[in-house]
């Protein structure tokens, strides 16, 4: 009797896991939605983006999904051109090679023109190849007005040790068609010849991945992921340019037009954990490493903790920390009379930084078919701003602003 | 070898080894299989993190493929 008594209470235990083991998601048949709209905004009138999103899952049944997202993304402001300011009010000409626009004196010049519409479409299906192992199958493409993007990738995954661990082994091959607005300019040429070749130019990036998720007990797991990525063909950025300074005077010249490698290969290590905590508060941890031969090498450290509350709130506190070496192409100006370098960028994002993102999200599962949340982070990038290699009036100037931007974001979630 | 491969293909050598003793029993999975506790949960957070921070600093990436890449400035 106490036998068929424990085969009962294990028999259940099974059933019960049954129900509990699987994610909160659309059963067969039914359409798990996801909407959300990202606002962006940078201070002193620099970039704002807003990013309206929407997916949709289906549920085929036997853990085989079909799942599309759009993505619609728009941004109006200004962006720096990479030119150093001046004591001079100073003139450069559209990208379109049509116009010019001005910059006060001591001012960071910033390119007006910078208005985009993106639109993105991703599809996935996944779908189980036997009791361990999984197929998963996406297709990406995007259109800016002058870049498009379209790519392609395969992930298999593969569960052992009771589904405590499973390996990840991914693939993606991404093309990019950029159409800069002017055609494509010749690099290291001045702003001022519009010296400009062919209309349109390519890349092709392939993308592999390692990853294994280990689950270490009932309540924590972790994740780390090996990532390499080669990409080659056109990586300069069109719009951007290099200031050519007087050695002695610190005052601009000419702006050339920049010039970056024609490839770059990146690693990246990613590591992350998750944890319940007694009272069901989560705690997130994740590092990440990428290194390139470009000469950057960066540390992303992310934590996030979410509290808990009665009725399906909960509370959660962010901090992110970024900091990333220089490209090896990077300067702030160029010399007149120094030999030219064959790449150099003097776009902000290419040198040294630092970055914090300080945030919070509040939310509600409210039941299993509706979820909210609101999501406010604050995001603040330093880098050198008096180098040490600034000469004349540079050494008065700020030749790396920082960049403070504000991040809202809506969510909301249902099932039908 | 520079340092830096090495210092990758140690830590996933490290990823992959050792993991046998760790896990749970089937009937364990209560906690784990909570949508909060996946490790692509928030999916939509992640997504648009990869955005923001592939338009304003050199690296991206590592989670995942991001997919639909842009032009950013």
């Amino acid at each position: 009797m106490q036998l068929k008594r424990k085969k009962i209470a294990g028999l259940l235990s099974v059933a019960t896991c049954s129900l509990l083991c699987t994610p909160v998601q659309a059963d067969k048949g039914e359409w798990d939605i996801d909407a959300a709209v990202l606002y962006y905004a940078e201070d002193d009138g620099r970039v704002e983006a807003i990013e309206p999103v929407i997916s949709a899952r289906k549920d085929l049944g036997d853990e085989e999904s079909l799942s599309m997202k759009l993505v619609i993304d728009s941004l109006t402001g200004s962006s720096p051109n990479g030119a150093v300011p001046s004591t001079q009010v100073q003139t450069f000409i559209k990208p379109s090679g049509d116009g010019t626009y001005e910059v006060a004196p001591n001012e960071t010049p910033l390119d007006p023109s910078f208005k985009d519409t993106r639109v993105a479409y991703s599809m996935n299906w996944e779908k189980p190849y036997d009791r361990n192992n999984r197929r998963n199958y996406g297709f990406n493409i995007s259109k800016e007005y002058d870049f498009t993007s379209i790519s392609a990738n395969a992930l298999w995954q593969h569960d052992t040790n009771q589904k405590n661990t499973t390996y990840s082994y991914g693939f993606n091959f991404e093309f990019d068609n950029i159409e800069p607005v002017g055609d494509v300019p010749d690099p290291l040429t001045s702003m001022y010849d519009q010296e400009k070749g062919d209309s349109s130019d390519t890349r092709n990036v392939i993308d592999l991945l390692f990853g294994v998720t280990q689950v270490i007990d009932r309540t924590s797991l972790f994740q780390v992921n090996l990532t390499l990525s080669e990409a080659d063909g056109y990586m300069t950025d069109p719009y951007k340019i290099v200031s050519l300074v007087d050695g002695v005077s610190g005052e601009p010249v000419d702006q050339l037009y920049e010039n970056r490698p024609d490839s770059r290969s990146r690693q990246g290590l990613y590591g992350k954990y998750r944890k319940t905590l007694g009272n069901d508060d989560i705690f997130t941890a994740s590092y990440r490493y990428m290194t390139d031969d470009w000469g950057i090498d960066s540390n992303t450290f992310d934590f996030t903790y979410r509290f808990k509350f009665g009725n399906g709130y909960y509370l959660q506190p962010r901090l992110r920390l970024y900091d990333q070496t220089a490209a090896d192409f990077y300067t702030y100006f160029l010399v007149d009379g120094d030999p030219l370098p064959s790449d150099v960028s003097a776009d902000y994002r290419l040198g040294e930084m630092e970055a914090t993102t300080v945030g919070i999200k509040f939310g509600r599962e409210v039941d299993r078919q509706h979820s909210w949340s609101v999501r406010l982070e604050q995001y603040e990038q330093t880098g050198e701003s008096s180098p040490s290699e600034a000469v004349g009036q540079l050494r008065n100037q700020d030749l790396y602003p920082d960049v403070t931007a504000t991040i809202v974001q809506l969510s909301y979630a249902f099932i039908f | 070898m520079t340092i830096r491969y090495q210092w990758l293909l140690l830590a996933s050598v490290l990823a992959v080894s050792g993991c046998s003793s760790l896990g749970v029993k089937p009937w364990e999975r209560d906690i784990l299989a909570r949508d909060d506790m996946l490790m692509d949960a928030d999916a939509f957070d992640l997504a648009f993190d990869e955005h923001i921070y592939f338009s304003k600093e050199a690296s991206s990436g590592g989670q995942g493929f991001a997919g639909g890449g842009c032009g950013c400035n």
